[in-house]
């Protein structure tokens, strides 16, 4: 798969990255050697096999339903870069 | 003049009502302040891991019993990716293509006293997004995690549903199912039971569906029915005019009494689900299941299927009353202090809905417990005092005037049971009363209404009915 | 001191004579004096490290030592340690101080061990020559002008220079065992599920695992003893008794059936590293143990098949990084997609960028079918060659990369190139395996690695069975000019 500039503008709108004009094509480079490179993949038929998700086939543990966790709030917005009256702050949401 | 039929599924969030959340230890009580109730894994703090909370597991096998589901042996959560600023991680964690719950169903009664069956097309667990506050924090939206992590099982339905009516019928029934179960506390108002409308119309008769508009989080019945209405009609308006209905997610305005377009998720999302790395398939065995089969409380059908066969209840009085746990619940502990099912199945249904609607007041939190109900029905059946002064009885216990016996005894309710007093009354009634005597005399039944309503407004009515009924008819001689 | 194996340390520790103090400091003077060639740590833990150590000397001194109190080690910057930086070799992490210890990190302080400091990495754990971190490259400690391989490069580089007596590492594609190849120290990727997660950064959460880099399997084994076991904190971690890894080792290899990879000596291969591989199993055929040539058929499949999952995974788990709660965030956003977009934007490198677009084009609708879904196929396909070779083979052998350590700035242009380095190592992520790299000799004075791969959870037997191959040769016990 060769992808082109609206291709990469539209991965890094989901991805939500910022990317600036001029790196564009060199990411639509990289991106469509390294999606040519997965394709070989292709070559093999794979029809009748289970995908694997995971290496083990292990099953989830579950917890007992108790409370654990204290208020850390302090601790946890310490690291935060806009907080006001315990809550994070953001840009203006408009909804 | 086309004939429209309109088409309508549900999507039920319904948070769980357990200690902790449903990837953490954190707790999940309403109200606490902001933030204070988010741990490193419900803020998405780097390297923290989920473990999922086993009473979640426990009480989605419940709702799946309870609508004859499809336990699945075998459930995969995975991530739904999208960015968000109350979403802390990037992605939701939820279930996608096995969920854990699939094909139940559950009868709905329709107005006309009709039953109808509504499929559930699944129901699966899901970790709630925390809340953005919109007011002004210096020109910045607010952002309090404390709901994040909280569990929901979100139930979808068949778009089985023809009318408003139906599709609050239907919420109300899942509704009632999860506070029977134990399973969610079911508050609208702080948004433990919220639902998604999907709504279409189309031309009667015509068998592919319309394109559909979404209604999001709408979190009353009231609402749920004005929002679909308004959009039915929209709908309909603009497909008269030559429109179309464009597939897209629309909010309801309560204010205005309106749906309107969600401007900021009109791009396509394009979610790119895949199974939670971090995650195990839930497996789930079959004695699990039976273990839980055997904590579920009675349901409400079979609860209303013995109210009819033990208390020899009327169907539709039976349907009322187990509407709610809560007032199944009380109604069999007033039958259980009172002996009395059948008065107490009119009190409750009567009297006391009446002033519970009136008062907008829950019966968990009626002034009037099952146990003072249970003192006045005693006082009627052992005549006491009489249906009427009943009235006045519960009506003196609403305000907080005590108990059914004080309040009698306080105000002197108590009935005349001195013949000899009566009969002084019965006699006066009939001798102020010559042309009613003649009147039944001649054959006319129907007087003696007159005359019993004449003699207990004489006793300030409390006289006995029935005994004066019989005095009468003695003395008028017949 | 610097030249003594933890084995070694913890006997000099318990016969006195030195202090853990004496020790940490010493290797807390070696960083100050030694590190500025190698930019093999991000951060140095000094009096943090001090105090415990002066912490670890009054346990031993009450009788309470175990058998790595007092021992100082280096933790990747990928684990998140309470109060210290914890970077993740990133710029958006760059201020994030973590509010709690990463599980590996706890039972290593529980055990008594001493952080010395967070070693240098490729930004995020992505990159094989730890080209990619934001606080410049490492180097390698043999040759300079070349890479210590990644994304454990600071981890690997620290210990062959004897800057650390030994490391943790993380490998998701053979993060461990490349660098440790690259730099001539030993690295253990456990199976997945025995070393827990939780406070591990994620990178690709169904292939990473902690493990550790030291000089020799013994000083491997008695770090896995301690990281080892099932986190109630990582659902994916397995409960499952942990054995002493330490017991076994010495164990006779007579009859030990080794499977060689046949595809791993492909082209690709450099003939110095397929001579000392060569070399590598003339020595277990002497120690008694027979060599047979195995396929795996679909390996090819492994760098493609990798290169979808694992960006898949990452572009998700990265999400988080969004600079609203913690981490990197933009000057002045306008609104919230400029925040996420310039946060994002601004603070995540080139690499990084690069995978999380894969990732996110491999998810996207219209392409999870051709893509994710025939990932996890191939997948499979991968861990049933190996299911199938472990019937008749104990363990598996191969080179761990193709070359020696390369030139700094060599392939750092060129993603594919480089993702080819991890060639032989990214199989055992894929189906989950416990693998090795052991020393194995030089080429043009750069190490060379030996992988060794083991059946699932059988980690006891791989350490022995290179505890005896380190027996019997010396290539662990080399140390750079300028480190000695």
């Amino acid at each position: 798969m060769s992808l082109d500039k609206s291709d990469v503008e539209k991965i890094a709108h989901l991805a939500q990255l910022g990317i600036s004009e001029v790196d564009i094509p060199g990411y639509a480079d990289n991106l469509s050697s390294i999606l040519e490179m997965v394709e070989q993949m292709n070559a093999v038929d794979t029809a009748a096999v289970t995908p694997m998700a995971h290496p083990l086939d292990a099953v989830q543990p579950l917890r007992e339903d108790r409370v654990t966790e204290t208020d850390q709030r302090e601790r946890f917005q310490a690291v935060a870069p806009s907080v006001d009256d315990g809550l994070y702050l953001v840009p203006r949401v408009v909804e | 003049m086309m004939e429209w039929e309109t088409v309508i599924g549900l999507e039920i969030h319904t948070q769980l009502a357990t200690q902790s959340k449903i990837f953490s230890g954190a707790p999940t009580a309403y109200g606490a302040p902001p933030n204070s109730q988010a741990c490193a894994v419900d803020l998405g703090l780097p390297g923290v891991l989920p473990v999922l909370n086993k009473e979640v597991v426990n009480m989605a096998i419940k709702f799946g019993l309870a609508i004859e589901a499809q336990i699945a042996p075998r459930s995969i959560f995975a991530r739904k990716n999208y960015f968000y600023p109350d979403l802390p991680k990037g992605y939701q964690i939820s279930q996608y293509e096995l969920p854990i719950v699939e094909q139940g169903k559950l009868a709905i009664r329709l107005e006309d006293g009709s039953e109808k069956i509504i499929g559930v097309t699944r129901a699966h667990l899901e970790e709630d997004a925390g809340k953005s506050l919109h007011e002004d924090y210096h020109g910045m939206t607010g952002i309090d995690l404390n709901r994040a992590g909280t569990p929901l099982l979100e139930i979808v339905s068949e778009p089985d549903m023809r009318s408003a009516e139906e599709a609050v019928a239907y919420m109300k029934k899942i509704h009632a199912l999860v506070r029977y179960l134990g399973i969610s506390d079911g508050n609208m108002q702080e948004g433990s039971f919220r639902c998604d409308a999907n709504v279409s119309v189309r031309p009667r008769g015509q068998i592919e569906f319309g394109t559909r508009s979404e209604l999001k989080n709408i979190n009353s019945f009231r609402f749920v029915e004005r929002a679909i209405n308004f959009e039915v009609e929209r709908q309909i308006d603009l497909l008269e005019a030559g429109g179309e209905v464009i597939q897209e997610t629309r909010l309801y305005d309560a204010d205005r009494d309106e749906t309107r377009s969600m401007r900021s998720k009109e791009e396509a999302m394009d979610y790119r689900y895949f199974p939670d790395p971090d995650l195990l398939p839930v497996e789930i065995t079959s004695e699990h299941i039976e273990s839980i089969r055997a904590t579920l409380p009675e349901l409400p059908e079979a609860k209303k299927d013995r109210f009819i066969s033990d208390y020899g209840l009327k169907a539709e009085d039976a349907v009322i009353l187990t509407a709610s746990r809560e007032m199944a619940d009380y109604f069999e502990a007033v039958v259980e202090s009172s002996g009395e099912a059948k008065l107490a199945a009119n009190w409750v249904i009567g009297e006391l809905a009446g002033y519970l609607n009136r008062e907008d007041i829950a019966i968990g939190d009626s002034p009037i417990t099952a146990g003072m109900l249970a003192g006045v029905i005693k006082r009627i059946s052992d005549n006491t005092i009489s249906g009427k002064i009943a009235k006045d009885v519960f009506d003196a216990m609403w305000n907080g005037e005590g108990d059914a016996d004080t309040i009698i005894e306080q105000k002197g309710l108590k009935q005349i049971t001195d013949t000899g007093e009566l009969e002084a009354i019965v006699d006066k009634v009939i001798a102020d009363n010559p042309e009613q005597v003649e009147q039944f005399r001649a054959g006319k039944e129907k007087v003696l209404g007159f005359f019993v309503g004449q003699c207990m407004k004489a006793t300030g009515g409390k006289g006995n009915p029935a005994q004066l009924n019989q005095m009468l008819r003695d003395k008028l001689g017949k | 001191m610097h030249d003594k194996t933890l084995a070694e340390l913890a006997r000099d520790l318990n016969s006195g004579t030195y202090s853990s103090e004496e020790l940490t400091r010493h290797y807390l003077e070696r960083i100050a004096s030694h590190d500025s060639q190698l930019n093999s740590y991000i951060t140095a833990a000094t009096d943090a490290a001090l105090v415990r150590a002066r912490a670890a000397d009054e346990q031993r001194a009450a009788g309470e030592a175990g058998p790595l109190t007092g021992i100082p080690l280096a933790h990747k910057d990928i684990f998140c340690t309470d109060g210290l930086k914890t970077s993740c070799g990133s710029k958006m992490l760059d201020n994030f101080i973590a509010p709690y210890d990463a599980t590996v990190v706890s039972r290593l302080n529980e055990a008594g061990m001493v952080t010395l400091g967070k070693t240098n990495m490729d930004e995020f754990a992505m990159g094989s020559s730890n080209e990619t971190s934001f606080y410049g490259p490492v180097k390698n400690p043999w040759d300079t002008g070349t890479v210590p391989g990644g994304s454990s490069g600071g981890s690997a580089a620290a210990v062959a220079a004897r800057l650390a007596p030994a490391a943790t590492g993380t490998d998701t594609g053979g993060s461990i065992r490349q660098p440790a190849a690259l730099c001539g120290v030993t690295g253990l990727k456990p199976t997945y599920g025995r070393v827990s997660r939780y406070g591990m950064i994620a990178f690709a959460s169904s292939l990473d695992q902690a493990g550790p880099l030291t000089q020799t399997a013994e000083d491997a084994a008695l770090l896995l003893n301690a990281m080892a076991g099932f986190d109630p904190r990582d659902s994916t971690s397995l409960d499952r008794a942990v054995p002493d890894y330490s017991a076994g080792l010495g164990a006779d290899l007579t009859g030990l059936k080794i499977g060689l990879i046949k595809e791993h000596f492909d082209p690709g291969l450099d003939g110095g590293v397929a001579d000392a591989v060569d070399a590598a199993l003339a020595e277990y055929k002497k120690l008694g143990a027979e060599v047979v040539e195995i396929s795996l058929p679909n390996t090819h499949l492994s760098v493609p098949a990798y290169y979808v999952v694992a960006p898949a995974e990452c572009s998700s788990n990265l999400s988080r990084f969004d600079g609203v709660r913690f981490g990197y965030r933009c000057e002045n956003p306008t609104d919230l997609a400029d925040l996420y977009k310039r946060s994002r934007g601004e603070a995540f490198g080139p690499e990084v960028k690069r995978r999380i677009m894969v990732g996110t084009y491999a998810l996207s609708a219209g392409y999870y079918d051709a893509y994710y879904i025939k990932a996890q196929q191939a997948r499979r396909l991968i861990r049933d060659d190996f299911v199938r070779a472990f019937e008749s083979v104990d363990v598996i052998m191969g080179p761990t990369a193709p070359s020696p350590a390369f030139k700094l700035g060599e392939k750092a242009d060129d993603p594919i190139t480089m993702y080819l380095s991890d060639i032989y190592t990214i199989a055992a992520n894929l189906a989950g395996l416990p693998a090795m790299s052991v020393p194995a000799g030089f080429v043009n004075n750069l190490p060379v690695g030996l992988q060794i791969i083991g059946n699932y959870f059988d980690e006891a037997r791989l350490l022995n069975v290179a505890h005896r191959y380190q027996e019997v040769t010396d290539w662990h016990q080399r140390i750079p000019s300028g480190f000695e």
